[in-house]
C-alpha cells in the first residue's frame, strides 16, 4: 500500500520536471538569440553610460552595416551546407577594386557595377569548383583567402588606394535625410535576401540541398546550378560590402575586412543557421550580427584592448556554437 | 535438490525480463502514447502491431532510451530503472534494429557491423582482420553474400538492412527490438530472418517484432500487442487470434474487407517502350512496354535489377545499350531533371537517403518537386501551395498535426505517405513505384492502392516494384519478373500468381 502511494508520486514528480523543462526548452529554442541580444543590451546599459544614446546605437547600426551585409551572404551559404572562408579578403578586394576605379576616373556608378560584377565571378568561380569538382567549400575558399590577398596586394603595391570623391565618400558616411545611407543599404540587402530565401523557388532549394542533396536531385533541383548560384550571389553581395567599407574609410587597403569573415560566420551562428545546413533564417542573422555589434562597441567603450576583445569574441563564438550543437542533439531526442 | 535445467528454465520464462507501466510520452503537449502498459518475457516473440502513427517506435524508443519518458515506469527484472538513457539500455542488453536504417554510407559493411564495438588487438587498434572475419562468418550465417571491405554507399537498402541484422547478431542481446526489420526485405531474406528470429528465440533471446506483415507475425510470434491511437487496445497469445481479419479490426478499429482497391480500367496506348536496355553486371537486355492506365509489376528478388530499371528511366543510372521511348519518340534521359520534364516520377524505395527533406516541413516535403506550379511572378505562392499540401494530406489520411509539422517527427508509415504525395500532385505520364508501401500499415495500403487505381484510370502508366507477392497479384495488370539483370518472364493478368511468380524468379519454368 505504502509502497505503492510512493511510486505514485514519485511519477507525478517526474512528470512535473519534464514539462517544466520542456517548456524551458521551447523558450530556449525559439527565442535563445533573442534572449541573448536582451540580456547583451541590458548589461551594456547598466554598465557603460554611453551606450544607451540615440548616437551611439545609430553608430553602431552604421558600423554593423558591412558585417551585416557579409552575413546575410553567409547566411545563404552556410545553409546549403557550405561556408565561405574567403569573404573577408573578398571585402579588400572589392575595396581596391573600386577604389582604383575610382581614382582612375571611371564615373562612380560603373565602378560600382564592375566591382559587383567582378565580386559575383569570383563567386561564380569558387561556387563551380565546389559543385563540380566536388571538393568541400572549406579547401576551395580557404585557398581563395589566400589568392585573393595576393591579387590585393600586387594590385595595390601594399599601399591603400586613397579616394578622395567626396560622392563616393556619401556611401559609408553620408546621410539620406536622418537615416545614414549605409544603414538603407544594408536593410535593402537584407530585405532582398529575405525574399529571396524564403519566398522564391530558388531560396526553398537552398534548404533542401543543405538538408538532402540527394532529395534534391532526385525532386528535378538542379543541384550544381543551386550552389553555384549561392555562391555567386554570396560574392556579389559580399562585394557590395567591401564597396561600402572602402567608402567608410575613404580608401581601399589589402588588409582591410581581414578576419570578419569569422564574425560574419559567428553572426549566422550566433543567429540560429545550423552550421551543417538546412536550416537558418536571415532575420536570425540580423539578430546576430546585432550581438556582435553590440559586444564590439561595448567592449570599446569598457576600454578593453583590442586583444583582449579577440579573446572574448572567441568564447562567445564557441559558446554560440556549443548551443547551436546542443540544440540540434535536443531536437534529435527530445 | 537442485533444479533441473528444464525446470530452471520454465522458472525464467514464467517471470518477465521487461515490465513497461504506463509509459506516457508527450511531443510539445501531444499525447503520441497514453498509459501504455507492456510485458516482456524471456524467449518470446512479442508482436507490437498497429496503425501508422499508433506509437509503436515511440515506445520502442523509450525501451531503447532514445526518447526520455513523460511519465510511467520501466521495470528490469523486476527492478525499477530511473533514467533509461541509451548508454543503461545497452548495458542491459537492449538492442533496436530502428525503422529508419542506421548505416554510415562512408564506412565498409564490416565497420558498420561492429560499429561502436570494433575488435581490436593488444595495442588498442582495431583488429581490421578479425573484423572483416567475423563479418564474414555473420554473414555466411545469414547466406548473405556481401563483401565486408566494400563502402556501404553503394549497396542496395536490403543489403543495408541485412547490416543491422548483422549487427545486432554480433551484439548478442538479451532484448532485440526489431522494428518492421523486412520492410525491404523480398521473400528470400524475410524467410531468412524469420528462421533467425526463431532461433534466437529458442537461446532465450526476447524478440519484440514490429510489422505491418500480418503473416510474419502468425508464424513466428507468440504474443500479440495491439496500439491504437497511442492506447493499449489489447494483449493476447497468438494461439487466440483466429485470423488476419481479427488482428486488423483490432487495429483499425472497422472492419476491413478489400485490401486493394483495384478499379479495371481500359487499358491505352503505348506510352513508354524499353528495347533491349543493357548495362554491364547489372542488366541485360531489357525489353518492355507500359500502356496508360495500366499497372505494370515488377517482381524478383532484391538485387534482381528491378530498382535498377526504375533508375535508368529516371536519369540514375547510365545504361551502356538500349532505347528508351515515349510516346514512340526516343528519348535522352541523362538526369532525373530530364526524367519529370518527360512527366515520370519516381517514388525510391529508401524514404530517408533519397526521399525526405527532414528538417522541413511536411508541406515543404509535398510540394518540393512541384513548386514550379505554385510560382507566381517569381515568388511561391504559399496561400495554394498549402491548399494542395493540406488536400493531399487528407485524401491519403496522412496523420500529422498539421502540414507545418517538421516531416522527421512522423511516423514511418506517413513520412511515407507524404512522399507518394509529393509525385502525385506532380501529375506524372508515367509514375515508377519502388515499394511504395514500404512501413504503411494495412489501412492505409488500402488508401494508397486506392489513389494508385485512381491514376491509373485517369491514364497514367504506373510501374510497381514490389517485393510482397500479394501486392503484385492484387493490383498489377501485367507482371515482370526479374532474375539476376534479366526478364525471366512476363505474364498476363490472369496468370499472375504468386506461384509462377516465385518459380519464375528462383529460375523455374511455369506451367499454363
Ligand atoms: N519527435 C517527435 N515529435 C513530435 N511528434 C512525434 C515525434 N516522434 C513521433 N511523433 C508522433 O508520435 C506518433 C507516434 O509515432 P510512431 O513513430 O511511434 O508511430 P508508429 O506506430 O511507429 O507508426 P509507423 O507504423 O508508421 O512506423 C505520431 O503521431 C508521430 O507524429
Ligand atoms: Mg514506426
Amino acid at each position: 500500500m505504502l509502497n505503492n502511494t510512493s511510486t505514485n508520486l514519485n511519477i507525478n514528480q517526474n512528470k512535473q520536471t519534464t514539462n517544466w523543462k520542456q517548456k524551458l526548452y521551447v523558450i530556449f529554442d525559439k527565442g535563445s538569440t533573442t534572449i541573448g541580444l536582451a540580456l547583451l543590451f541590458i548589461i551594456m546599459s547598466i554598465i557603460t553610460t554611453d551606450f544607451l544614446t540615440v548616437d551611439n546605437l545609430l553608430n553602431v547600426m552604421r558600423q554593423s552595416a558591412v558585417l551585416c551585409i557579409m552575413a546575410v551572404a553567409m547566411t545563404f551559404i552556410i545553409i546549403t551546407g557550405g561556408i565561405d572562408l574567403s569573404a573577408g579578403s573578398q571585402l579588400a578586394v572589392s575595396g581596391v577594386v573600386v577604389s582604383g576605379l575610382i581614382v582612375a576616373g571611371v564615373p562612380i556608378p560603373l565602378a560600382i557595377l564592375i566591382t559587383v560584377l567582378i565580386g559575383g565571378m569570383i563567386g561564380l568561380f569558387m561556387g563551380t569548383v565546389i559543385s563540380t569538382q566536388n571538393i568541400p567549400p572549406f579547401i576551395v575558399t580557404l585557398a581563395m583567402t589566400t589568392i585573393l590577398s595576393g591579387i590585393a596586394f600586387v594590385y595595390t603595391e601594399g599601399t591603400p588606394v586613397v579616394i578622395t570623391d567626396a560622392v563616393f565618400r556619401q556611401i559609408g558616411r553620408g546621410y539620406l535625410g536622418p537615416i545614414p545611407t549605409a544603414i538603407i543599404i544594408m536593410i535593402i540587402v537584407a530585405v532582398i535576401g529575405h525574399i529571396l530565401l524564403s519566398h522564391t523557388r530558388f531560396g526553398r532549394y537552398v534548404y533542401t540541398i543543405g538538408d538532402n542533396e540527394e532529395a534534391a536531385r532526385l525532386c528535378g533541383i538542379n543541384v550544381k546550378w543551386v550552389k553555384t548560384g549561392v555562391y555567386a550571389f554570396g560574392g556579389a553581395i559580399t562585394a557590395i560590402a567591401g564597396i561600402v567599407l572602402a567608402s567608410r574609410l575613404s580608401s581601399g587597403s589589402p588588409n582591410a575586412g581581414t578576419g570578419s569573415e569569422l564574425d560574419a560566420i559567428a553572426a549566422v551562428v550566433l543567429g540560429g543557421t545550423n552550421l551543417f545546413g538546412g536550416e537558418g533564417k536571415i532575420t536570425g542573422t540580423l539578430m546576430g550580427v546585432a550581438i556582435i555589434s553590440i559586444l564590439n562597441n561595448g567592449l570599446n567603450l569598457l576600454n578593453v584592448s583590442s586583444y583582449n576583445q579577440l579573446m572574448i569574441k572567441g568564447v562567445v563564438i564557441l559558446l554560440a556554437v556549443w548551443l547551436n550543437s546542443i540544440k540540434a542533439r535536443k531536437k534529435a531526442s527530445v | 535438490m537442485s533444479l533441473s535445467p528444464n525446470e530452471r528454465g520454465r522458472y525464467e520464462v514464467n517471470s518477465p525480463i521487461i515490465e513497461l507501466k504506463n509509459i506516457t510520452k508527450e511531443f510539445s503537449g501531444v499525447k503520441a502514447l497514453k498509459g501504455v502498459s507492456l510485458t516482456v518475457y524471456p524467449g518470446s516473440v512479442h508482436a507490437l502491431v498497429g496503425e501508422n502513427g499508433a506509437g509503436k517506435s515511440t515506445l520502442m524508443k523509450i525501451l531503447t532510451g532514445a526518447y526520455s519518458k513523460t511519465s510511467g515506469e520501466i521495470l528490469y527484472n523486476g527492478k525499477s530503472i530511473e533514467n533509461m538513457d541509451p548508454k543503461n539500455s545497452k548495458k542491459i542488453g537492449i538492442h533496436c534494429i530502428y525503422q529508419e536504417l542506421n548505416v554510415a554510407n562512408y564506412l565498409t559493411v564490416a565497420e558498420n557491423v561492429f560499429l561502436g564495438s570494433q575488435p581490436v588487438n593488444s595495442m588498442g587498434l582495431i583488429n581490421w582482420k578479425q573484423m572483416n572475419e567475423k563479418a564474414k562468418e555473420v554473414f555466411a550465417s545469414l547466406q548473405i553474400n556481401l563483401d565486408p571491405k566494400h563502402v556501404a554507399k553503394n549497396i542496395s537498402i536490403a543489403q543495408k538492412q541485412m547490416i543491422e541484422i548483422a549487427r545486432a547478431i554480433t551484439q548478442e542481446a538479451k532484448i532485440l527490438i526489431m522494428d518492421e526489420p523486412t520492410s525491404s526485405l523480398s521473400e528470400r531474406e524475410t524467410e531468412i530472418l524469420l528462421s533467425l528470429v526463431t532461433e534466437l528465440k529458442n537461446k532465450g533471446v526476447s524478440i519484440l517484432y514490429i510489422s505491418h506483415r500480418m503473416d510474419e507475425i502468425f508464424r513466428v510470434c507468440d504474443t500479440v500487442t495491439v496500439l491504437r491511437d497511442g492506447t493499449h487496445i489489447k494483449t493476447l497469445p497468438m494461439s487466440e487470434v483466429q485470423n488476419v481479419d481479427q488482428l486488423v479490426e483490432l487495429m483499425v478499429n472497422r472492419k476491413m474487407d478489400d485490401y486493394f482497391n483495384k478499379i479495371e480500367v481500359p487499358i491505352g496506348e503505348t506510352v513508354l517502350k524499353v528495347q533491349n536496355l543493357s548495362k554491364t553486371g547489372v542488366l541485360k537486355d531489357i525489353n518492355f512496354e507500359l500502356r496508360s492506365g495500366e499497372i505494370l509489376g515488377i517482381a524478383g528478388l532484391v538485387g534482381a535489377g528491378r530498382t535498377e530499371i526504375a533508375q535508368a528511366l529516371f536519369g540514375l543510372l547510365k545504361k551502356d545499350t538500349g532505347e528508351i521511348l515515349i510516346d514512340n519518340q526516343l528519348t535522352k534521359i541523362n538526369n532525373p531533371s530530364d526524367a519529370i520534364k518527360l512527366g515520370i516520377g519516381f517514388v525510391t524505395e529508401n524514404r530517408k537517403e533519397t526521399g525526405l527533406v527532414l528538417k522541413q516541413t511536411v508541406r515543404d516535403n509535398i510540394s518540393l518537386p512541384n513548386l514550379k506550379k505554385f510560382t507566381k511572378s517569381l515568388l511561391v505562392n504559399k496561400k495554394a501551395e498549402k491548399k494542395v499540401s493540406e488536400d493531399y494530406k487528407q485524401k491519403l489520411n496522412i496523420k500529422a498535426r498539421t502540414i507545418e509539422q517538421t516531416v522527421s517527427t512522423l511516423s514511418g508509415g506517413n513520412q511515407q505517405k507524404a512522399i507518394i504525395a509529393r509525385w502525385m500532385i506532380q501529375e506524372p505520364r508515367i509514375l515508377i513505384l519502388d515499394e511504395p508501401c514500404r512501413g504503411v500499415d494495412v489501412g492505409a495500403k488500402a488508401e494508397i492502392f486506392a489513389q494508385i487505381s485512381h491514376l491509373a484510370k485517369q491514364g497514367v502508366g504506373i510501374i510497381m516494384i514490389s517485393s510482397e507477392l500479394s501486392e503484385i497479384v492484387g493490383m498489377s495488370d501485367r507482371a515482370i519478373v526479374m532474375r539476376e539483370g534479366v526478364i525471366a518472364g512476363e505474364l498476363s493478368k490472369d496468370m499472375i500468381t504468386s506461384d509462377n511468380i516465385l518459380k519464375l524468379a528462383f529460375g523455374g519454368g511455369i506451367s499454363a
